[in-house]
Parts: C-alpha cells; sequence; structure tokens
C-alpha cells in the first residue's frame, strides 16, 4: 500500500505545482504615457504641458529646475536649459556639468527638494507620491514617464523645451536626432536578417521588440530572440539561458558593462555559451549602460552603436 | 522507548520508494526546457553520454553543450538544493520540536542575503564573491542568533533561540535595505538573487557537494537521538542522552546544510516546510525515517519546482522561489490549521 501512496501523494504534489504555476506568470504592464504636444508659441508663458500628471501650466520662465531623472537631466542640457538648472538627482551622471546632488529620484524626499526652492521639477516616475506633495506647496512639477515608443521620447524633448522657454533649441535637437537616425538605419544592410538579444542583466534579463530599446533595433531590420517569450513578462523576459544557447544570436548587445562587468569573455565563461556564434564571430557589442537605458538625446548615440555592430556583422 | 518499530521495518521499502518519484522527476526536467529539443533526442543524447555506449543522438554540438552544461548540472543543483533545504527543514524542526521551523529561521537568510547584497554593491566585478558571501552570512546570521539566544536566555531554551532569530532577522534585512538605498541600480540583481537559481552549471554542483556530503552524513546520524529528544529532555537525559549537545551538534549540520544551499541558489522558500511535513504525514513522524525521506522528496520537489519556473512561461524564466512559494504559502496555512485543530 505504502508505495502507492507515496506515488499517489507525488503525483499530487506535481498536479499541485503545475495548476499553481500555471496561473503565476501574469504582470501588469505599464501604462503608456499621455502626453501630446504643446500648443502654446515657442519661448511664451504661460504655458500648459499635458504631462503625465494632467495638463501643468507654467507662469513664467523658470530658473530654478530640479531635475530627478536622468533621461531629462540630459534632454535639459543639450535643449539649451542647462543654466536654469540648479539640482539634479544623484543618478543623474551626464553631462558632467550637471549639478549633481544627493537628491534621490529613487526614494524622493519632499523636504529636500523643496529646500532648492524649485519653480519647476521633472521626474520620470511618481514614486512615493512626490507630484501630489509637491503640488500641495505649489511647486509645479512635470511628470514625464518612460517611452516606449521613438515618437515619445521626442515629445518629451519638445514639451521639456517648451516648458523651460527652450522651444526652438528643443525642435532643433529632435530634428536632428530624427534625421540622424533615420540615416543610420538606412545604411545599415537589412538583407542579411541577422538577429540579437540585448541583454539587461547577467540573470539573463532581456528587452523584446515592445519595449522602446526593441523600437530602435527594429529600425536596423534586426530580428529580436526575446520575442519569443510571452507578453505576461512585460517587455522585459528573464529568459532561460538555454534558450538564448540554441536560438544563438546573430549579435549580442551588453546593457550590463558597467554594472555587471559584462564582455565577450564574461560570456564565453558561462555555462553552454562558449560556442555561441556571436562570442566566436566577435559579435558581442558592449554599450554604455546609461546610453542603452535613457530615452533622451544620446539615442543617436545608441543608435550609432547599432548600426555600427549590424555593418560590421553584415560585412563579415 | 517509543514506539518506533513500524517506521523502521519499512525504511528500506520507503527509501526506494522516495528514490523512485526522485529518479521520475529528474527524467523528466532533463527532458523539458525552454530548447526545443525533442526527449526522444535527449534520451539518445544521455545514452551517448553513458560509457560504453555511443548513439547518434542528431544534435547540433550548440545543442549537446546546452543539454551538458546547463540543464544537467541545472537538474542536479536542484536536486542537492531541495535535499538539503528540506533535510535542514526537518532538522530545525527536531531541535525546536516545532512544526514550523524552517531552515531560514534562525537568521541564516537575513545573513545571507545582507553578505550577498554587500558582495553585489562593493565586489562587482569579484567571480565568485555572491557564493562564498552567502555562505559566510548564512553561517554569520545563525551564529549571530545562537549567541545571542545563548547569552539572553538559559543555554539551550530553543524559546529564546528562536527570539533571538527573529531579532537578527530584523535587524540584519534592515541594514541589507539600508545599503540598497545606496546602490538603487543593483536592485534588479539583489532582487534576482533573493528569489532564487539553480542554474549556475557544474561549478555550483562541485561548491555545494562537499558540505552537502558533510551535513547530510551529520543530520542522517542525528536522527535517532531527534526521536528521544522528542519525547523530552528529562525523559532524554534518564536515557542517558545528553540533549544540548545533540540539539547543538543538529543545529550546526542543519545551519551547514542550508547555508550550503543558499551559497548556490539564493533563498528559495517554502521547501523547508513543506517537504519534511508531507514526508510526516505519509511516513510518521519518527526523524529516523523523516530526516532521509525529506532529503529525497525535497530533491525531487525543487527538480519539478525548478522545471515549471523554466517551461510554464517558456522561453522566459519564473525565479524558482515564486514557485516554491506559490505552493507553499498555501500549504504553510494549511499546516498551521492542522497544527491547531489537533491542539499542539
Amino acid at each position: 500500500m505504502r508505495p502507492v501512496r507515496t506515488a499517489f501523494a507525488g503525483a499530487l504534489l506535481g498536479t499541485l505545482l503545475l495548476a499553481g504555476c500555471g496561473q503565476g506568470g501574469t504582470t501588469t504592464t505599464a501604462s503608456a504615457p499621455t502626453t501630446t504636444a504643446p500648443a502654446s508659441s515657442p519661448g511664451a508663458f504661460p504655458v500648459t504641458i499635458e504631462a503625465g500628471n494632467g495638463k501643468v501650466t507654467i507662469t513664467k520662465k523658470p530658473e530654478r529646475i530640479v531635475s530627478l531623472s536622468a533621461t531629462h537631466t540630459e534632454t535639459l542640457f543639450a535643449i539649451g536649459a542647462g543654466p536654469q538648472v540648479i539640482a539634479v538627482d544623484e543618478q543623474s551622471n551626464y553631462p558632467p556639468e550637471a549639478p549633481k546632488t544627493d537628491l534621490s529620484g529613487f526614494k524622493p524626499n519632499v523636504e529636500a527638494i523643496v529646500a532648492q526652492k524649485p519653480d519647476l521639477v521633472i521626474v520620470s516616475d511618481d514614486l512615493d507620491k512626490v507630484v501630489a506633495e509637491l503640488g500641495k506647496v505649489n511647486v509645479p512639477v512635470l511628470l514625464q514617464p518612460a517611452a516606449t515608443k521613438l515618437d515619445e521620447a521626442y515629445e518629451e524633448i519638445a514639451e521639456l523645451g517648451a516648458a523651460t522657454g527652450n522651444q526652438a533649441k528643443a525642435d532643433e535637437v529632435v530634428a536632428g536626432m530624427k534625421a540622424a537616425i533615420d540615416e543610420l538605419a538606412a545604411k545599415a544592410p537589412k538583407d542579411k536578417r541577422l538577429t540579437y538579444y540585448h541583454e539587461l542583466d547577467t540573470t539573463p534579463y532581456a528587452a523584446t521588440s515592445k519595449t522602446f530599446l526593441g523600437q530602435i533595433y527594429g529600425l536596423f531590420g534586426l530580428t529580436n530572440i526575446a520575442d519569443k517569450a510571452p507578453d505576461a513578462a512585460g517587455g522585459y523576459p528573464k529568459l532561460s539561458a538555454e534558450f538564448v544557447a540554441q536560438a544563438d544570436p546573430d549579435l549580442i548587445f551588453l546593457a550590463d558593462v558597467k554594472c555587471c562587468r559584462q564582455s565577450k569573455d564574461t560570456l564565453a565563461e558561462r555555462p553552454g555559451w562558449q560556442n555561441l556564434s556571436a562570442i566566436k564571430n566577435d559579435q558581442v557589442v558592449q554599450l554604455d549602460d546609461d546610453i542603452a537605458s535613457r530615452w533622451g538625446p544620446r539615442v543617436v548615440d545608441l543608435a550609432e552603436a547599432i548600426g555600427a555592430a549590424v555593418s560590421k556583422a553584415g560585412t563579415s | 522507548m517509543v514506539t518506533q518499530a513500524g517506521p523502521s521495518r519499512a525504511r528500506p521499502l520507503w527509501v526506494a520508494c522516495a528514490l523512485g518519484v526522485l529518479a521520475v522527476s529528474m527524467i523528466a526536467a532533463l527532458l523539458d526546457g525552454a530548447a526545443d529539443i525533442s526527449p526522444w533526442q535527449v534520451v539518445l543524447q544521455v545514452v551517448d553520454w553513458l560509457p560504453f555506449t555511443e548513439v547518434d543522438s542528431g544534435l547540433a554540438p550548440v545543442e549537446q553543450g546546452l543539454l551538458f552544461e546547463l540543464r544537467l548540472p541545472r537538474v542536479l543543483v536542484a536536486a542537492v538544493v531541495g535535499g538539503l533545504l528540506a533535510m535542514a527543514g526537518a532538522g530545525y524542526q527536531g531541535v525546536f520540536r516545532n512544526p514550523l521551523a524552517d531552515p531560514y529561521l534562525l537568521g541564516a537568510a537575513a545573513g545571507a542575503g545582507l553578505a550577498a547584497t554587500a558582495a553585489i554593491v562593493l565586489l562587482p566585478s569579484v567571480a565568485g564573491s555572491i557564493p562564498v558571501a552567502a555562505f559566510l552570512g548564512a553561517v554569520g546570521g545563525v551564529f549571530l542568533a545562537y549567541t545571542l539566544g545563548n547569552t539572553a536566555g538559559r543555554a539551550g531554551g530553543t524559546a529564546t533561540l528562536v527570539l533571538a532569530g527573529v531579532a537578527v532577522t530584523s535587524f540584519l534585512t534592515a541594514i541589507q535595505t539600508f545599503v540598497q538605498q545606496f546602490k538603487v541600480e543593483e536592485l534588479q540583481r539583489i532582487y534576482s538573487w533573493i528569489l532564487g537559481d539553480v542554474g549556475g552549471g557544474w561549478d555550483q554542483l562541485w561548491l555545494v557537494l562537499p558540505y552537502a556530503a558533510v551535513s547530510a552524513v551529520l543530520l542522517l546520524l542525528h536522527g535517532r537521538m531527534l526521536d528521544v529528544l522528542s519525547v523530552g529532555d528529562e525523559e532524554a537525559t534518564s536515557l542517558g542522552l545528553r540533549a544540548a549537545r545533540v540539539r547543538l551538534m543538529v543545529l550546526i549540520a542543519a545551519s551547514l546544510a542550508t547555508a550550503a544551499a543558499v551559497a548556490v541558489s539564493g533563498l528559495i522558500g517554502f521547501v523547508g516546510i513543506v517537504v519534511p511535513h508531507v514526508v510526516r504525514r505519509i511516513a510518521g513522524g519518527s526523524y529516523r525515517i523523516v530526516l532521509p525521506l525529506s532529503l529525497i522528496g525535497g530533491a525531487a520537489f525543487l527538480v519539478l519546482a525548478d522545471l515549471v519556473a523554466r517551461t510554464v512561461i517558456a522561453p522566459a524564466e519564473l525565479p524558482i522561489g515564486v514557485v516554491t512559494m506559490f505552493v507553499g504559502a498555501p500549504f504553510f496555512v494549511a499546516v498551521l490549521r492542522m497544527t491547531r485543530r489537533a491542539g499542539t
């Protein structure tokens, strides 16, 4: 009797596992930001911006801007609003002249922000209800969430231009980005139908084509191996190492170079990966982690790195 | 002595049966995965690996490599880690005479979590720093709890020891969170580690095996003494058993098992509670049978949990800790209810 009972218990346990975990993979997808182009004429105040936190009216040209988002810090400096920026958060490491402080964009301290006497605060996430809290003390806040498409990134840059009185320069930056990215994409050889894998983390987490990053790779005619992951993984699936090995992508882009010191050599040391063609053919691209995670003007640099890799792979 | 005749006589049968379940789980886990390889080809390939056989599986070198370098060691690591955690859980439950004791009770998880976080933040470029740190952290956490428990209360008092474990866990977790605040960009890696992973390859297996062997032998040898302890300290002493010494030995062995498991796999919850309970309900409460069956059953459980983790949303993966907790949490509540009804 007993062996039968054990086998039964084992089977029951297995069924329980399978049944229970079939429902375990649901993840909510992030809502897309609702932004529209600013309506007012360049440089004229007051302006009303349709930001992630609704309509925000800025009555006069802001002179004390606090940015709690590394992406928006880059944008502000690129569009000529740099002199108006008085403080940026600890993650804003570019450009070097940005007035970096120990303000945290991850755990915003409203008192510390207010102490900077800002007339405009820019955030990319409404963490710890920072938008509402700053609203209580009448500090205007622009919530510009992470872009999910290139057009959204362009819109946010234009909106920051309008909000800071640098509309003309912002439009110029956007036009330059569009032209540069279009040119790079047009140059890339697309006949080879190359596959790629973009790694965010050694675990390994990847980005699918549904993400902002994936969209940029798509411009170069690349096929993303991570797209086979189900939607439930939310655009940034933790891939199976086994799957990556079998998919054997032509190109591997590493966005975990600074954080985790990854390179062609460390990839080759991972179990089962040493024979990957991207490693053998020297098609592992070490990206700058920061550039590969921000949706500001330096997206062009990312596109350049991708374009160069595609050209190299296309000719070899 | 207490009536232990039944379980001990049936012991070989039980062990054989459990080994059968484990073998089936491991074969199932070898046959399926995120890579699209037919089970038949896997079988041929495994036959090919066996000595004195040569079979053409038709698999490309990359696929052979991924089977041998990724899937096979992963199944083995899952088995060893699962066995260690379940056996450690059974050991702790015996020492504390509490059915809800688990391998992480005495601050092992918090110590390992803090040390691994520190390694991720401070030594990002040192290869292999995380398992070593996690191992030392787990041992350190238990040592701290044990020392505090002994200074705060009567030596050997298990209640004080558990409370010290709770205090140590809270304190170390607080430090870990504090450290994380300064390295926001590492949150993803820390989080991944905490949810567990058994995909480290052969290196992980070689790392964990010696500790696994030592702790398993130590724990299995103490099964009989834990049975005697379960009748109460005074009776045990009157039977010539040095209760405090047995407790300490089992604590050391179970903590070593926990630390070794944590070092290679991160924190995988609930295996240590779920498995010994299933075993106890099926095969009775004697530790001479609960310990070996927990070892084998835990191995089978984690092999299956990992199979689910890597196939249910393939080619994406669920963290294995999510799978074990998904089953473990409802089970934990069920155990609570049952033990309350029984009035223990």
